[in-house]
């Protein structure tokens, strides 16, 4: 099927945007996504007509969103194939997931000498909490090697795991080079070693189907505003026999079943996880954001956009200059790039000024810039929406940009 | 010329680019222009924090008492701007640096730049250089 990408991107509102007078070229979805007029639909009916606080409540109203959240848990648990929608504890977004599985999954089973394997292409919330949790328990913290183009050292990564790892965590797709990195094998040969896995599926979320049981990692964590839905949305997905061992992260309402002053016993899954008012509107809100994905199907706007990441690389290697910052073979939907001596914070500026906006900097991966010798990139990053015409205005930008700089 | 005189000298050449691209343009040959930072004071004390590029802004006190500032950018658009900064600001004495009205910022059209949000940190720059002239000003028992 080919999409029909007018139709898709007239359910923005904010397309239509003029900056500076110029057309909006959005180009930033890898920091987070537009939201089609479904999702706001959703958001504005629940203020409108059904907030109440959810699983509280003896009323009409609380039990109307209380069934909504759980049925977005029940599209969440469907979409990426959970075996239950038990295993679906939501969070405010993928940094939220990482530390609550750091904290409850380190207090649980790790100790002094023990190890954690990640990756040099690891976005920050993906290397802080475990650096957090190896100062606190005097951990070591092992990071897998990559090559020059981009692609993950899954050798150097096995050869990593041993007796004392006890987790590792990698990206599904690198956020500043849309490397793809081989989950399954990498989940196969760690699991050979009695390893589980967490997987950062934050960019791959919306560019992918997801499949966890395929995959069959121990740990998947997400953002929903990097797909389509509000901000406050993600979720941890884990494996049930591991949510069930593993405490609580925070404490609260909610997440008990019986509290007294001795002591207290905590609320089965997911809610033993999900202390306090959860952001329940953007949850809900999260379930049609999914729906909105599985209406398109993953397949088709993984095909479009990986259409529109080849086209990308080939209209900007046209450039004089340009020279890519990761160039695996198997590339999902951003292109990172430098454009001679420029610097990418001139090249953005001067971007912006032309309704094009792109990310510049580090992209919350230093560790990875560090390897590249280099203090940043300009990232161009694709959605379901976007057009070969958004990255002709890009090409078309960055020719201007050479011309006023080299 | 005095803080004001140099301000009105930029607004007025402002004047003549209405497109942003020119603007960025003339800013680009402004950072091209500046007189090459000592690399003697490329350290990280004289790293202004807040920037997406990298800011070095070094300040020295002349013989007769006035702040001369020196400064490099990584990016050049940056360092056109620190570049007008210094024009306003250097060779001035403490006092006038510290009672300035910097007003050719918003005349010129970067004052969007002014928030400490913005990443190029215009905002963290003019902090610094307040932050020598109080330093001087008290050296020089003000």
């Amino acid at each position: 099927m080919i999409m029909d990408i007018a139709n898709i991107r007239a359910q923005f509102p904010i397309l239509s945007e003029t900056i500076y007078g110029k057309p909006l070229v959005y180009l930033d979805n890898g920091a987070t996504t537009e939201k089609p007029q479904c999702v706001l639909d959703v958001v504005n009916d629940i203020y409108m007509h059904k907030n109440a606080n959810i699983h509280r409540g003896v009323h009409h109203l609380s039990n109307v969103c209380t069934d909504l959240f759980e049925q977005a848990r029940k599209k969440v648990a469907k979409h990426i194939n959970a075996l239950s929608d038990a295993e679906i504890i939501f969070t405010r977004g993928t940094t939220e997931a990482i530390n609550l599985l750091a904290f409850s999954f380190g207090e649980t089973y790790c100790r002094e000498g023990d190890e954690i394997v990640i990756t040099t292409m690891e976005h920050h919330a993906n290397i802080v909490p475990w650096q957090m949790l190896c100062e606190r328990k005097r951990m070591k913290l092992r990071v897998a090697p990559i090559f020059d183009n981009g692609e993950l050292d899954v050798d150097g990564m096995y050869e990593l795991m041993n007796e004392r790892t006890r987790l590792v965590c990698v990206a599904h797709v690198s956020n500043v080079m849309g490397t793809v990195n081989p989950v399954e094998k990498i989940v196969s040969k760690a699991h050979s070693l009695g390893i589980p896995v967490l997987v950062d599926a934050a960019q791959s979320m919306p560019h992918k189907a997801i499949d966890v049981q395929k995959i069959d990692c121990d740990f998947l964590a997400f953002s929903g505003h990097k797909m389509y839905a509000p901000n406050g949305s993600g979720a941890l997905y884990g494996k049930a026999k591991w949510l069930n061992e593993m405490v609580p992260y925070h404490g609260g309402g909610e997440m008990i079943e019986k509290v007294t002053f001795e002591k207290t016993t905590y609320n089965q899954l997911p809610f033993k996880f999900e202390a306090g008012t959860p952001d329940y509107v953007s949850a809900i809100a999260l379930g049609r954001a999914v729906d909105f994905m599985d209406e398109i199907g993953m397949i088709n706007i993984e095909n479009h956009e990986a259409e529109i990441v080849k086209y990308t690389i080939d209209q900007l290697s046209a450039i004089p200059g340009v020279r890519f910052i990761g160039e695996a073979r198997d590339h999902s939907s951003a292109v990172s790039f430098l454009l001679g001596n420029v610097h990418p914070y001139d090249t953005g500026m001067i971007l912006d000024k032309m309704g094009i906006a792109v990310r510049t900097g580090h992209h919350c991966a230093q560790p990875l810039m560090d390897r590249f010798g280099i203090s940043g990139t300009v990232r161009a990053s694709f959605g379901v929406y976007t057009s070969k015409e958004d990255i002709d205005a890009l090409v078309k930008g960055v020719d201007r940009v050479r011309m006023m700089m080299m | 010329m005095t803080i004001n005189e140099i301000q009105d000298e930029i607004v007025e050449e402002f004047s003549d680019y209405s497109d942003w691209m020119d603007k960025y343009s003339y800013l680009i040959e402004i950072g091209n222009d500046m007189p090459p930072y000592p690399e003697a004071e490329r350290v990280q004390q004289n790293v202004i924090e807040g920037c997406q590029s990298t800011v070095w802004i070094y300040a020295s006190l002349t013989d007769d008492n006035k702040i001369h500032f020196e400064a490099d950018a990584d990016a050049i658009i940056v360092k056109g701007i620190v570049g007008l900064l210094i024009r306003v600001l250097s060779d001035q004495s403490p006092a006038d640096i510290l009672n300035a009205d910097l007003y050719f910022i918003d005349k010129i059209g970067l004052k969007e730049n002014l928030t400490p949000t913005r990443s190029n940190g215009l905002l963290s720059m003019i902090k610094q250089m307040r932050l020598y002239a109080m330093a001087f000003n008290a050296k020089l028992g003000n």
